[in-house]
């Protein structure tokens, strides 16, 4: 594509970034306002992470950047210049499923699949998350933080990808989804 | 002939293959899972060509007005422009519709919503081609707009078409003109309007052809009407127009008008350039149909003990500025608009008016949702006022197999709707809330009372869906089924043009061939108009209506294999099946290898064996223009659902507990399917009772993003207990009844009537907000 007023190396509009994507090194030259999200479908070919609102309203784009998940709607491509981006793309493949993807697929927790992508880079984001205590709204105020992915139970899985949007509402089959793959990544 | 596009695009759909196991009443896996999970299925939004521009619309910001001027000079000259449109360029008819072809491509004269598309622009970035939109001058007068359906009834009003507002007005009469009951209960009711919100954005890409057609991707729920539309516009032959379904991210309905369609084609045909246009979350608001807010008055007549004598309703749905399937919306509102209930007299007005709101057509429940929401409120009223439970009033009046429906229809088929409602009593009710537990509040933890006015109520609703088209429609679908040995092996391809958006239907299809034809590896070709017409993937009829399409072609196939083994194997045709990749005899004998039969050169040629049969329910009828009498509808399904809820009443928030549902699917061809359409009609139909509205003022969108219109959560949505029936219609291939449609009828009246029973209020208009609870 036409990338947007390129311009001469020295345009201020635009930058070169240089980012990790799933493992590898990627440099760009994008306009200054290109979202991640952008970035990732439009110059790197990586389409796996879906635009359903572009304004932080849905999930669909989530990716997890230095191991954590961010809606890469609301980054600018410029903000993780020399971090690690992992797409969906980058989990697992048809022959090597990451175990979230596999447990989406038996426990049936899609329909069009097109939060999909989304909903499994969070659940790989929360169930890391999890794993190193870190409490949710529904945590016990008591405790000091959550015991590990083995804390996880339906209503920590509810809170901790409420921000991912399925209006095919797979919601009563990503519960378990989320749930088996935690105990697998634990195990 | 069809000419293929030198260089397909980039996420073009492929054929999906899987040899997995799975035939008919097994959970077989999604053909397309694999690719969903890794983020490799390709949606329309991911469509790529290097060469390809994008396209933009331009929509008008009047709810009404009449168009003086457009300049499209300044857009033009910006540079990266490549083209900018408006309705001069508009070669065929400038009309597309899916009943009546009453809307432009582009507004000529006139606008008649707010979002109407006005000129289309392509340039060579997305944002340029929006910062030129933005350039195209438009001079406008401004009309009076009539946003009020009530308004557009009355003659006095602005009339917006020459033939008068009204799209539709259907009469349902039945038995004495005036009964009398000895016990009369009345309501009125209002259904806002709901979104299809599907996740994936209008999207699609147009490839110009050497030929002088071009060649559409796009994503929808009916490739033929799309064609059909796309051709009348742009005075081109079908040939010319090939169209082929990319991924689809939802549907519910919001797919089966023309949006993107033309515009992408005429931007192409113009540049001679591949078009991408996709929505953004606003646009996509302005860029479909909506589902019909509805104006609703019942008024129920009944013996002392609660068995119904008379049933009167008026129906009034607004269909903002264009027909889309209003007339079938006010069909369905008019037909089945009283629920599932035996009534000797009865008098409908259904109506659907034109006004200069965004427009509204189809979306799952098609008609049935909005009256379902009054017919179960006061169904309820009616229990309450004879002193028997919501249960029992359900149980005495539901309608049996055999009984004659309110059009006269007789309901051959089960109609199990006493056992729908047994089935919720004997299940078992979520626990009560642990007054000390804050995070189970409705809310949540950050509530800001602990819980001294959390309530707790149960709702049921038992409502009914037409499936299929009804009213006389030819609804048909198309199968080309082939069989023939690839790699060694018998394998089996099966070529529709009917729309899969997620629910399944090419894992049934595959599930079809596995069973008719004895093979494990099917594969599903891609959606396209090379092959007849599908049919729309709406009114939950795919599976029985492709499906059937699917087996007509299989069993002809099959017939064809099984002749030509007759004749080397000794058997007759009669006493040979297909199974496991064998031809084998009645007797269990494996008399043959299929693969080594197919590749039987005197017998079958290279490309196997291939049949391809338009496959047709039986007839339905048009309704008497006065009584609304006749056979109008193919099958009803049947569902019922039981809601529990904790109601805030000092906050008005509501936390649904339990949304526990009955439902006949008559029989499950893959039963987690099954589920899935359940669970996520449930939740939509939740969702309109709870949160789910286009606010709509002086015909503008005051919400059009997903942080104003809220669609439910996984927080939102409670655990569900579900149980089906299986009551096989003898009518219908392998006894199936539609499945997607009825859970999301029947679950939000549930919701309404577990809220009305928690708090007392009377909560005649969904959604239900906090005010409306507390009455603030
Ligand atoms: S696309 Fe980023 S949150 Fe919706
Ligand atoms: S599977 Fe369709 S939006 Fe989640």
């Amino acid at each position: 594509m036409a990338a947007l007023r390129t311009g001469q190396p020295d345009d201020p509009t635009v930058s070169t970034v240089g980012i990790r994507v799933n493992d590898e090194m990627s440099e760009l030259t994008v306009d200054n306002r290109t979202s991640l999200l952008d970035a990732l479908r439009e110059h790197l070919g990586l389409t796996g992470a879906k635009k359903g609102c572009d304004h932080g309203q849905c999930g669909a784009c989530t990716v997890l950047i230095d191991g954590r998940r961010a809606n890469s709607c609301l980054q600018l491509a410029v903000m993780v210049d020399g971090q690690d981006v992992t797409t969906i793309e980058g989990l697992g493949a048809a022959e090597d499923l990451h175990p979230v993807q596999r447990a989406f697929l038996d426990r049936d927790a899609y329909q069009c699949g097109y939060c999909t992508p989304g909903q499994i880079c969070s659940a790989v984001g929360a169930i890391a998350e999890a794993g190193a205590g870190w409490p949710s709204a529904v945590t016990p105020a008591d405790s000091l933080g959550i015991e590990g992915t083995a804390g996880l139970d339906a209503s920590e899985v509810r809170e901790r990808m409420s921000g991912n949007l399925c209006r095919c509402a797979a919601y009563v089959n990503i519960v378990p989804a989320v749930l088996d793959a935690a105990r697998e990544v634990s195990a | 002939m069809t000419s293929i596009p030198l260089t397909s695009p980039q996420g073009a759909p492929s054929d999906t293959s899987s040899a997995a196991d799975g035939r008919i009443g097994e959970n077989a896996l999604r053909p397309d899972g694999t690719l969903k999970v890794t983020g490799e299925f390709a949606y329309a939004s991911d469509l790529w060509m290097d060469e390809m521009v994008w396209g933009t619309t331009v929509r008008s910001p009047h709810p009404h007005a009449r168009i003086v001027s457009i300049d499209i000079g300044p857009a033009l000259a910006t540079p990266g422009v490549y083209a900018v449109l408006t309705a001069e360029d508009v070669p065929g008819a400038n009309a597309v519709g899916l009943e009546h072809e009453d809307q432009p491509v582009l507004a000529e004269t006139v606008v008649r919503y707010k979002g109407e598309p006005v000129a289309i622009v392509a340039a060579d970035h997305p944002e340029i081609a929006r910062q030129a939109a933005k350039k195209v001058v438009v001079e406008y007068d401004v009309l009076e707009a009539v946003t009020d359906a009530r308004a557009a009834l009355d003659p006095a009003s602005v009339q917006l078409r020459p033939s008068g507002n009204v799209v539709r007005h259907l009469k349902v009469r039945k038995g004495e003109e005036l009964p009398t009951a000895a016990v009369v209960v009345s309501l009125d009711f209002e259904v806002g309007m709901q979104d299809q919100a599907f996740l994936g954005p209008e999207s699609g890409l147009a490839v110009p052809a050497e030929d002088g057609g071009v060649d559409l991707y796009v994503a929808t729920q009916w490739l033929h009407v799309d064609q059909r539309q796309v051709c009348s516009a742009l005075g081109l032959p079908p040939e010319k127009v090939r169209l082929s379904l990319s991924g689809v991210g939802g549907a519910f309905g919001g797919r089966e008008d023309l949006s993107m369609h033309v515009h992408a084609c005429l931007l192409a045909m113009h540049t001679n350039k591949p078009v991408k246009m996709v929505y953004n979350r606003e646009e996509s608001f302005y860029g479909h149909v909506h589902r019909h807010p509805a104006t609703m008055s019942y008024e129920f007549g009944a013996e002392p003990d609660g068995m119904l004598v008379y049933g009167r309703a008026e129906i009034l749905f607004d269909g903002g500025a264009y027909a889309s399937s209003t007339g079938a919306v006010v069909g369905n509102g008019g037909t089945l608009g009283l629920g599932p209930y035996r009534f000797p007299n009865v008098h409908i007005d259904c109506y659907g008016v034109y006004t200069n709101n965004p427009p509204c057509g189809a979306m799952r429940g098609f008609g049935c949702v909005q009256a379902a929401f009054a017919h179960e409120a006061l169904m309820d009223a009616l229990a309450e006022r004879v002193g028997v439970s919501p249960a029992a009033i359900r149980k005495l009046n539901g309608v049996r197999e055999g009984d004659v429906n309110i059009t006269g229809q007789v309901i051959d088929s089960a109609a199990p709707c006493e056992e729908l409602v047994q089935i919720l009593l004997d299940m078992p009710l979520p626990a009560e809330r642990s007054g000390a537990d804050l995070l189970s509040l409705p809310g949540g933890v950050a509530n800001s009372t602990h819980g001294e006015g959390v309530v707790r109520g149960v709702g049921y609703a038992l409502t009914y869906k037409n499936v299929g088209f009804s009213e006389g429609f030819d609804d048909y679908s198309t199968a080309r089924v082939r069989l023939q040995v690839i790699g060694g092996e018998a394998v089996a391809s099966v070529h529709t043009a009917a729309a899969e958006v997620g629910q399944g239907l090419i894992t049934v299809e595959q599930q079809i061939c596995r069973t008719e034809l004895g093979v494990g590896r099917v594969v599903v070709h891609p959606k396209n108009t090379q092959v007849g017409s599908g049919g729309s993937t709406s009114a939950s009829r795919q599976t029985y209506v492709t499906g059937g399409a699917v087996k007509a072609a299989c069993e002809a196939v099959r017939a064809r294999v099984l002749a030509a083994a007759a004749q080397v194997c000794g058997h007759t045709a009669d006493d040979l099946a297909l199974d496991g990749g064998k031809v084998v005899a009645r007797s269990g004998e494996v008399v043959l290898d299929l693969a080594e039969l197919l590749g039987d050169a005197e017998l079958f040629a290279d490309e196997g064996v291939e049949e391809t049969v338009e496959w047709r329910h039986r007839p339905t009828e048009a309704v008497d223009p006065e009584t609304g009498q006749g056979n109008a509808h193919v099958q009803y399904a049947f569902s019922a659902h039981r809601a529990v809820v904790d109601v805030d009443v000092d906050l008005g928030l509501v936390k649904v507990v339990a949304l526990d549902t009955a439902q006949d699917v008559g029989k499950a061809i893959n039963p987690d399917a099954v589920l899935g359409q359940i669970q996520g009609g449930s939740t939509q139909g939740m969702g309109l009772a709870l949160m789910e509205e286009i606010v709509v003022k002086d015909g503008h969108i005051m919400n059009p993003s997903f942080t104003d219109y809220l669609i439910p959560t996984i927080l939102d949505t409670p655990p569900m207990l579900i149980k089906i029936l299986e009551y096989a219609d003898p009518h219908a291939p392998y006894g199936v009844r539609g499945v997607g449609e009825p859970p999301t009828i029947s679950s939000g009246p549930a919701v309404a009537a577990a809220i009305r029973q928690a708090t007392g209020k009377a909560l005649r208009r969904v959604p239900i907000r906090p005010e409306h609870i507390t009455g603030t």
